[in-house]
């Protein structure tokens, strides 16, 4: 089996990799780069918990084969943190308790990061229906939307 | 030494603030391994071949052209995995469902599994496995099972619990029955009766984290097993028993677990993946897909209850009747009894009978969901304590207020409560602010309340002290929720140190004593319990250490603060001695400095809430939209407030999910429609207003700290707050569950015109 | 499996007719990987056509809007211009999935994947869309309604791609709206969808309209009988009561996981009065 040979740019590093045509960008993360904080919940794109942004847009990395990569740009939840500095996110979403198992987490970071990056100041209908792609079965979302209420807050500058 | 269990007030520094998790920045980075995120050398991909008949006798399986497929390791079908069972009915019941033996009960049953070097290889290998089957009658519905015409799941079945025996074989495994007094009496006493039957379709826990193991069984027997799991001793358990293995030969790790509810409390193919490693010699890593989740784990029941509820005109409630059909899926289990045990346990009642009734259908086996079993009796039971209030004129908290169970009262179960939260929780929704909230055209409002056992059980915890004063808290139940966080707040409180100092694990099963798991409401409970005994059990050893640096009896030395302080006029000049000053000095007073402590977790304390939901209907539609949605529930001690809010908001969230959306549907040839995250509708973020919490603090007599379990009783009261608040805004009763668009859209339309 | 990114029609179009196997064309990619994760599934040919030269953007003319294939959604609800001009089609292609798959979808694989449900294609149906197709032997341009022909079946030729689909420039005072019904607020598939596109003469009176509904039978629905029943009107009360009759007796439904048929045919009727409402308005109708 010959494979495809992609390059792509991963969290601002060059990676190359061969993949299957029939693999994902999630099981290439998953499994071929050992980036296992994008989960796959349903490999159906229902449940966002395999969020990734590609070439600034947000997608479920189940639904992208791995050789659409090719060229782009990835974002995963591995290079959300800049060193060892959280993102806003992050630390809201540990300040207000917004995860209980934590598997949808990392998804949710995604969007919230994608939703905020376009609409710095959303309402709350806004984030409700803009992390609508992303399934949390522990929480009842409402500490999830407080903490990205709070991190808009933050970023804004307060 | 002994542990006195027994509640005292004091006040606390660490208990009952909101500190970060300890487990947290793992979890916001990626970092966290979850069942699928773990791999060993070498590792093989497991798949298994599922029945695509809801009930099939398998004539025959030919695995040879899948064998003889290059990359196929191994092929296990039910040979693989012998009968060990020696009568035990449950132990049957089990490996049956992780692999058919005789029949597929159901659509989706396991009949045969495949090792390959990769998943290409192991997708080609089980479309090579030849099943013959003989597809013979199913039957899903619930109330169409108990039917003398219905096809039978087990000729082998005779109900239980009923006198004489019966001698023809029937869907109805067994038979339970509770109450005391005498309800036709209490009925003649009554100035109004409600009589009402109501159904409820079948649900899943719906974790996002697909069930997933890595299994490896070594040549010598010994084996490894990688795992999310509510329970991995109880997995290691059932796992050694299954396959015939030594207990102390398996060594079974939790993952990181990504949502359970009490779906990951049963073993599903875990058996499976060892079996295939056993085969192939190799580790083999097996994840379910979320097709598989749906068809073959953890649904709860589907239900059909029948209910009879009198009271006299002054609100007193005289009588109450409930009977109750549970499916169980393929295998007998107790989950209209525990129905049955719930139905009526928030009520003070003289004459009272529930009686309940396990139905095997040809759907996947049932599995323990969040309080189980209790929702929908309370969906039954408080829709038509609603009915009843509405007909006796009195304002429905009332009415409940009147008839709430309180100490002493003795449940309809049988046990006698202590002190109870029933009446505050219903005294608290009197008087809340949502209760006064106005309504708009097409909004209704609705209240309920529901109850649970809340366990305690078998727990194991090990408290070590580090030699820089630090402390490593091992403890062996799951953390599904944020419990490390209030396990190291309780050690923290305990040892009067900071939260920061105290890092909580969850220990493997070849490193610490046996745990029961994480079910029941019992994390928190049983194992702050044994991790107060832990620290005080380490207290007596720091307490001795303390002496003998001093050179005086421990008799002398107390406790205060996180130090050791010398008492009595002869030794108060002594400077006080942290715990780092203690560890660190321990190699030389006589080595480590650890707590230990093994106990079966009693007296967790029951639990009740009382909820408050606004809807509106659209009435041209059927579309319900959640408007507000308050929980108030006793939490006994909220060790973490914010784990506790999200146990009750989250257990709202499902309820919500439930009561309008969630169910199985079966098609006409018993094949599950709609086994994905798309037709199977549970609540999205825009779905959901903010829910809001109260937390009322009524101590549980049985714990030092007055813990109460808070994960599961959450769940119950939603399907009876929500059916009462549609039927509000709609003016017609809802008995059916979910409340669909169709279904509320046919009921409006049932109804004459005005 | 063999996956190619061809840069031109005529490459991708080439590419399909030398297979010997089954191929599928990959825009989105939203449905078809869904598809592919069936063990049913087997492929030979994936052809991912973002990479080919056109097809990337959303053009305006002195006739109207081309859009190309291969622009997701999401692009589409970011065209100020094509929004203005056709609000009811934006906001069905918008309709389509979360944020994630927004990114993804376009609309010309909405059409292609012919589901009876498919969100953006009654609004595009009621739009008067025009799907342009190229294939081996040439391009020719057809009516949206056209493609899909049954449940997962179009009538393209096998090497057959849709290039761009085709909206009119707006005549003035036009409106047009879409509306779906789903049990939960996002992340269903329509139940039941109406789009209704109408143009009003100078009083405010409908002067033309269309009305297309979704997931009450095999393929939309074009009902001209409704449209008819506010042709000459103002949407006065019985004209849309008539209008959602029509509606509802137009249907076709089944019975199934998402809906029954009682309940497909009377919230057609509810959904399309509701849509007219909103065109209307739209347009500028009192």
């Amino acid at each position: 089996m010959s494979g495809i040979a992609v390059s792509t740019t991963i969290n601002g590093d060059e990676v190359e990799y061969l993949c299957q045509a029939e693999e994902t960008l999630l099981d290439v993360l998953r499994d071929r780069l050992g980036l296992t904080g994008a989960k796959e919940g349903c490999g159906t794109g229902d449940c966002g918990a395999c969020s990734v942004i590609l070439d600034g847009r947000l997608v479920c990395s189940c639904l992208v084969l791995g050789a659409e990569a090719q060229g782009a740009r990835v974002e995963t939840i591995e290079g959300m943190a800049q060193g060892d500095t959280l993102h806003p996110l992050q630390t809201k979403f540990l300040e207000h308790a917004a995860l209980q198992c934590g598997v949808c987490t990392p998804g949710f970071l995604m969007a919230a990061k994608a939703l905020l990056d376009a609409n710095p100041d959303p309402t709350e209908e806004e984030i409700r229906f803009g992390l609508a792609g992303n399934l949390c079965r522990c929480t009842g979302y409402d500490k999830i939307v407080r903490a990205v209420q709070d991190a808009a807050r933050e970023m804004n500058g307060g | 030494m002994s542990f006195d269990a027994t509640y005292h007030d004091q006040i606390y520094k660490s208990v009952g603030t909101r500190p970060v998790r300890p487990d947290g920045v793992d979890k916001v980075t990626g970092r966290a391994r979850y069942g699928a995120d773990f791999n060993m050398p070498g590792q093989l991909v497991g798949r298994i071949l599922r029945s695509p008949h809801a009930h099939a006798r398998i004539v025959s399986i030919d695995t040879a052209r899948a064998e003889a497929l290059k990359g196929v390791k191994a092929v296990v079908t039910a040979a693989d995995l012998p009968d060990l069972s020696d009568g035990d009915q449950s132990h049957y019941d089990l490996l049956d469902n992780c692999m058919a033996r005789t029949k597929a009960f159901y659509d989706g049953h396991a009949v045969a599994a495949v090792a390959a070097i990769d998943a290409q290889t192991a997708r080609k290998a089980l479309k090579l496995i030849e099943v013959d089957y003989e597809v013979l009658p199913h039957v899903v519905d619930v109330d169409e099972a108990v039917q003398p015409s219905a096809p039978v799941l087990h000729d082998t079945i005779f109900t239980g619990g009923v006198e004489p025996k019966p001698t023809t074989p029937s869907n109805v495994a067994a038979r339970a029955e509770f109450g005391h007094g005498d309800v036709d009496a209490g009925f003649e006493d009554a100035d109004f009766i409600v009589e009402r039957s109501f159904k409820t379709e079948q649900t899943h826990q719906g974790y996002i984290e697909p069930h997933a193991c890595v299994a490896s069984v070594n040549p010598d027997g010994t084996a490894e097993l990688w795992v999310c799991t509510q329970g991995h001793f109880v997995y290691r358990q059932k796992c050694a028993e299954l396959l015939g293995m030594d207990v102390s030969k398996l060594r079974v790790t939790s993952s990181e677990i990504g949502g359970g509810f009490g779906g990951k409390t049963h073993v599903w193919m875990e058996p499976v993946a060892l079996a295939l490693s056993r085969k192939a010699g190799r580790p083999v890593k097996l994840v379910m897909s979320r097709d598989e989740v749906f068809r073959a784990s953890g649904p709860t029941s589907a239900t059909s209850v029948d209910v009879k509820i009198g009271a006299r005109q002054d609100g007193r409630i005289t009588a109450a009747s409930a009977e109750l059909r549970y499916s169980c899926g393929p295998y007998a289990d107790i989950w209209a009894e525990l129905g049955a045990m719930t139905s009526f346990a928030c009520y003070d009642l003289e004459n009272v009978n529930t009686v309940g009734y396990e139905v095997l259908v040809n759907r996947p086996k049932t599995a323990a969901y969040r309080a189980p079993s209790a929702p929908m009796a309370a969906f039954a039971v408080e829709s038509a304590i609603d009915e009843l209030a509405q007909k006796l004129g009195i304002d429905p908290v009332a009415f409940r207020i009147k008839n709430a169970a309180r100490e002493g009262t003795r449940s309809s179960y049988g046990p006698v409560y202590g002190p109870i939260g029933i009446g505050p929780t219903l005294e608290a929704a009197q008087t809340h602010a949502h209760m006064q909230a106005p309504l708009g055209p097409n909004q209704g409002r609705g209240m309920a309340c529901g109850f649970w056992f809340n366990f305690g059980g078998q727990t194991c915890t090990d408290l070590n002290v580090n030699s820089d004063g630090t402390v490593t808290l091992a403890v062996g139940t799951v953390d599904v929720g944020g419990a490390r966080a209030s396990l190291s707040l309780v050690a923290a409180e305990e040892l009067g140190i900071p939260y920061e100092t105290v890092k909580t694990v969850v220990a493997d099963t070849a490193t610490l004593g046996y745990n029961d798991m994480t079910d029941g409401s019992r994390g928190t409970f049983s194992s702050s319990m044994a991790t107060i005994s832990s620290a005080r059990n380490a207290i007596e050893v720091m307490r001795n250490r303390a002496a003998l640096m001093w050179d005086i009896s421990i008799e002398d030395v107390v406790w205060e603060d996180g130090q050791a302080k010398a008492i009595g006029s002869t030794h108060d000049n002594l400077a006080p001695l942290s715990i780092k000053e203690i560890a660190e000095a321990s190699g030389k007073t006589g080595g480590p400095i650890a707590g230990h402590s093994e106990m079966v977790a009693d007296g967790a304390g029951v639990s009740f809430a009382t909820h408050i939901c606004d809807v509106e209907v659209d009435p041209e539609t059927g579309g319900t939209k959640i408007l507000r949605y308050t929980v108030i529930q006793d939490a006994g001690k909220a060790v973490h407030p914010d784990y506790v809010e999200g146990q009750y908001q989250g257990g709202a969230a499902q309820g919500i999910g439930w009561a309008l959306n969630e169910e199985y549907v079966y098609g006409q040839d018993g094949r599950l429609q709609n086994p994905g995250f798309l037709d199977y509708r549970i609540p999205v973020c825009s779905d959901l207003p903010m829910i809001d919490t109260q937390i009322l603090e009524i101590p549980n007599p049985n714990h030092p700290y007055g813990v109460r379990g808070v994960g599961e009783t959450s769940i119950v009261p939603p399907l009876a707050a929500i059916a009462n608040a549609v039927s509000n805004a709609v003016g017609v009763r809802m008995t059916h569950i979910p409340m669909s668009p169709p279904r509320i859209l046919a009921a409006l339309d049932a109804q004459p015109t005005a | 499996m063999q996956y190619e990114r061809p840069g031109t029609l005529q490459d991708a179009s080439r590419l399909l007719v030398e297979t010997q196997g089954t191929a599928f064309i990959l825009a989105g990619g939203t449905d078809l990987l869904v598809r592919s994760k069936s063990d049913d599934f087997e492929a030979d040919l994936v052809v991912d056509i973002k990479s080919v030269d056109g097809l990337e953007d959303v053009r305006e003319t002195a006739a109207g809007f081309t859009i190309g294939a291969a622009v997701s959604c999401a692009e589409l609800g970011a065209h100020a211009e094509l929004k203005a001009a056709w609000p009811g089609v934006v906001e069905a292609a918008n309709l389509i999935g979360s944020a994630q798959i927004q990114s993804r979808c376009t609309i010309a694989g909405n059409l292609c994947n012919a589901s009876p449900a498919a969100d953006s294609v009654p609004a595009l149906v009621a739009a008067g869309a025009r799907a342009v197709v190229t294939g081996p032997d040439g391009t020719r341009t057809i009516p949206v309604e056209d493609v899909p022909v049954a449940p997962g079946e179009t009538s393209l030729g096998k090497a057959e791609i849709i290039a761009a689909i085709e909206l009119d420039k707006r005549p003035p005072r036009s409106g047009d709206a879409y509306l779906r019904f789903i049990p939960r607020t996002e992340m269903d598939i329509a139940v039941v969808g109406a789009g209704v596109n109408l143009t009003l003469d100078e009083a405010g009176t409908v002067k033309s309209a269309r009305v297309a509904l979704g997931a009450v039978a095999p393929t939309v629905v074009l009902v001209d009988e409704a449209a008819d029943a506010i042709v000459g009107t103002k949407l006065e009360d019985a004209a849309l009561e008539k209008l959602a009759e029509l509606c509802s007796a137009a249907c076709r439904p089944i019975d199934d996981k998402r809906g029954t048929v009682d309940f497909r045919k009377k919230v057609a009727g509810v959904l399309a009065r509701r849509a007219a409402r909103i065109a209307y308005d739209r347009a500028g109708g009192a």
